[in-house]
């Protein structure tokens, strides 16, 4: 075989297979779905439910596609997570009703990374009755609302109420300032040998903490018109470092290790291996079905608010419809998030089935979390829910009793996660090197904070 | 003193140029062009080479091509991308991570080289000298490369627990040393990490090592014993020499392979403490995956290409460099 013959077939070969290649990378795009046409939606549900949790599933999506002629709902078991979502979208493997968290809610907004499904938002019955704290995490610049919030929490402190006993402390009476926190990790620390306090320090979760930690602590990690970060220049950021290294260095009161993300320090707070920590209000659920804590151990209370202008970080979920969606699409989206994620929140007879069949199948009823409405739909929800209240409401009163006298504050808007980055750094070098410069390695992370500053514009 | 083999090839004889014809077999006149090609062993060939092709181009060479053509843009993969020129490639290069990306990737190679390069050998030397199941020490070494690399790494990250009742802590006090902080202390984390990474690979690479190792004449050695040479210098004089074809490759292998280190300290430390583990394929994957606000993929398939080029390079220069020493 000539050197010129074979050189010509494998051009050919290669020709082939790019416009194979080329031909199998065109999609054909969707049609255009004419008025009052059929459509179809996609809409997630979460991975790995057991088996009545999925028949009530279908039941309710029975019931739905019954009083919307003309809509059919297809489930697709989907999870967000940051690594996944902007590929998912991209590849048009997003499902058409998705939830994602309130911090990345505004971002994805202003990168319309979601559809603005506001003007059917505003549509809906109880459109002017979300509150306004949790609202604004799905607001677009103008105050429109692109996604739908429908679980809300406030940071809190759990504590292991067994390792309280076995230090001499009172379960039932937490710490109620940052001096008693310190107090009762150190003599947890020294009566159990267990870390007294623990703290995530990475996957972001390090500069979301300490974030919360400076807000609980009276300070801002970003001003208040979120033109700038004021990590070097709010005393409040260096107090909780501060803190954090005397607990670590001087106290020995955390234990020795110092990677956790939200998960790991789940894990070991759930096996008993810390005394208290700051995380999200509604873990119980996780904590229980997936970590297997005993809850017996278990115990919430309110951050300890200090300073001159303390707030409380939230957080919560928020429904959104992906951007592929066509106008019809979005309309069939709404009704279905309004239909299965709304009524269990505003309609007494779903939420109480709800709530039931989550107690037959053992998951946690109850967990403490914060109105999406106002107050009194809250309380009322409550009492529609209490038969199947399962969780040990007693343990977690120290925080249900405070939670509505805290101000809820949102987290800071520019480059949340990028600055929480940084911030994960910081924390992990003061606890793992006892010479940490404090202010040089604020100074650095307040740099790299401005330049993100000033690349957001 | 004459020479007994002469020093130019002699010329070659006439009646050679008649035998390559023959070598066709009698009487076959071997056709050029495309008709040959077609009547000879080609379409056979393409077929069995189709679907390798297509599944290579589609999984290997486009991506690649793919990467290259990002590392030029701004995209979000969804908005229609746009040209940026070098500014990615700026981006990463003003990264103040980098630096420390890229020295962490070196002190991991450094580290690797130390102690997972020289083990395997030694290891394989003992082994080889042992006369009976040695299929046995062959599987027993081998047993961690076949743990899968996700299982093993959380394995170790649990017997790595810094407290005094974590598995190594216990196992290191009883021979009176103090609780180690292994991951969790930014000069220990690197080493704890190069200690797992020898661990789970080094099977591989002895048992390349033994192959090899056997392959080598007894004669050599007994010639070495004959002068007087111990086990350590027949290793020195006899066995490296004669395995440096062997010894260059994984050489190269290695380096190549650990400039691209990532399971490690992503499952083991997220590139902690305070960015001590933090390598450039970690840097590269922060880059693209780590905003959940959709990442950076101009920057991240910036510096991938930069570290194929600066890989390729020191592949090109190693090879040249060590071309007189290989035994090809």
């Amino acid at each position: 075989m000539s050197s010129t013959t074979t050189r010509a077939a494998l051009s050919g070969v290669a020709l082939l297979s790019s416009a194979a290649l080329l031909a199998g990378c065109a999609g054909a795009p969707a049609p255009e779905a004419s008025e009052g046409a059929p459509v179809t939606i996609t809409v997630s549900i979460d991975a790995g439910l057991e088996k009545e949790a999925r028949d009530n599933f279908d039941a309710r999506v029975a019931l739905f596609e019954k009083a919307n002629e003309g809509i059919t709902v297809e489930a697709q078991e989907y999870t967000w997570t940051a690594p996944t979502f902007t590929t998912d979208l991209a590849g048009g493997t997003l499902p058409d009703v998705f939830t994602i968290p309130f911090t990345d809610g505004r971002g994805l907004i202003a990168n319309r990374q979601l559809a603005d499904i506001s003007g059917l938002v505003a549509a809906l019955p109880y459109a002017d009755q979300f509150n306004p704290h949790v609202a604004q995490a799905g607001q677009a610049e103008d105050g429109s609302q692109w996604a739908i919030p429908i679980a809300a929490y406030g940071q809190g402190l759990h504590y292991n109420r067994t390792l309280f006993e076995a230090a001499g402390l009172d379960p039932d009476a937490p710490p109620t300032t940052w001096a008693e926190v310190r107090e009762a990790a150190k003599k947890i620390a020294d009566a159990t040998g267990e870390a007294g306090y623990a703290t995530m320090t990475s996957g972001n979760t390090g500069g979301w903490i300490l974030t919360t930690l400076v807000n609980a602590f009276g300070g801002r990690t970003e001003s208040a018109d979120a033109a700038a970060a004021t990590i070097a220049t709010d005393p409040a950021v260096r107090d909780a470092l501060e803190y954090l290294h005397e607990l670590r260095w001087d106290d020995d009161a955390m234990g020795a290790n110092f990677l956790y993300d939200w998960g790991t320090i789940n894990q070991d707070f759930a096996a008993g291996r810390i005394g208290m920590y700051v995380s999200g209000g509604g873990n119980y659920g996780n904590l229980v079905t997936q970590n297997a804590l005993n809850p017996d151990d278990y115990g919430l209370t309110v951050l300890p608010l200090q300073g001159a202008d303390p707030g409380l970080l939230g957080g919560g979920t928020l429904a959104a419809v992906s951007p592929k969606a066509s106008p019809a699409e979005q309309a069939a989206a709404v009704k279905w998030i309004d239909f299965y994620y709304m009524a269990k929140l505003a309609d007494e007879a779903t939420a109480v089935e709800t709530a039931e069949l989550a107690a037959s199948l053992d998951q946690p009823v109850g967990a403490p979390e914060l109105p999406v409405f106002g107050e009194e739909q809250f309380a009322a929800y409550q009492s529609w829910i209490a038969p199947f209240v399962n969780v040990p409401v007693e343990q977690m009163a120290p925080y249900t009793e405070n939670i509505f006298d805290q101000p809820l504050i949102a987290e800071p808007r520019v480059a949340t996660q990028d600055v929480y980055a940084l911030l994960d750094t910081v924390v992990q070098s003061v606890l793992t090197d006892r010479n940490a410069d404090i202010d040089r390695l604020l100074a650095d992370v307040q740099t790299q904070a401005d330049a993100l500053y000033a690349k957001a514009g | 003193m004459t020479q007994l083999t002469p020093t130019t090839a002699p010329p070659p004889v006439p009646e050679a140029a008649g035998t390559i014809e023959h070598a066709t077999g009698p009487g076959r006149r071997r056709r050029g062009g495309l008709l040959g090609w077609f009547r000879g062993d080609g379409p056979h060939t393409l077929v069995f080479l189709l679907p390798l092709l297509f599944s290579f181009v589609l999984f290997s060479w486009k991506p690649i091509v793919d990467a290259a053509v990002m590392a030029f843009q701004r995209t979000n993969l969804i908005t229609p991308p746009e040209w940026v020129g070098l500014d990615n490639f700026a981006t990463v290069l003003g990264d103040p991570l980098l630096g420390a990306a890229v020295v962490n990737t070196l002190w991991f190679a450094a580290l690797a080289l130390l102690l997972g390069y020289p083990v395997p050998l030694v290891v394989a030397v003992l082994m080889s000298e042992v006369r009976r199941a040695r299929g046995l020490y062959s599987a027993l070494a081998y047993l961690p490369v076949i743990v899968p690399p996700v299982v093993g790494a959380l394995l170790w990250k649990f017997f790595y627990d810094a407290s005094p009742n974590g598995v190594f802590n216990t196992i290191v006090g009883w021979i009176g040393v103090g609780p180690l902080p292994w991951l969790q202390d930014q000069a220990t984390a690197m080493p704890s990490i190069v200690l797992f990474a020898t661990w789970s690979a080094a099977g591989g690479t002895i048992i390349i090592y033994l192959a090899a190792l056997v392959g080598v004449a007894p004669e050599l050695y007994d010639a070495a014993e004959v002068d007087g040479a111990g086990v350590w210098r027949k290793v020195w004089h006899v066995t490296l020499p004669q395995l440096r074809g062997v010894l260059l490759i994984t050489f190269i292998l290695q380096i190549i392979g650990t400039a691209q280190v990532f399971l490690e300290p992503f499952l083991l430390t997220a590139g902690g403490p305070a960015n001590s583990t933090m390598t450039v394929l970690m840097l590269i994957y922060k880059y693209a995956f780590q905003n959940s606000l959709g990442g950076d993929y101009g920057a991240a398939t910036a510096l991938s290409i930069m570290l194929a080029v600066v890989l390729a390079i020191f592949s090109a220069i190693y090879f040249r460099l060590t071309k007189s020493w290989s035994t090809s």
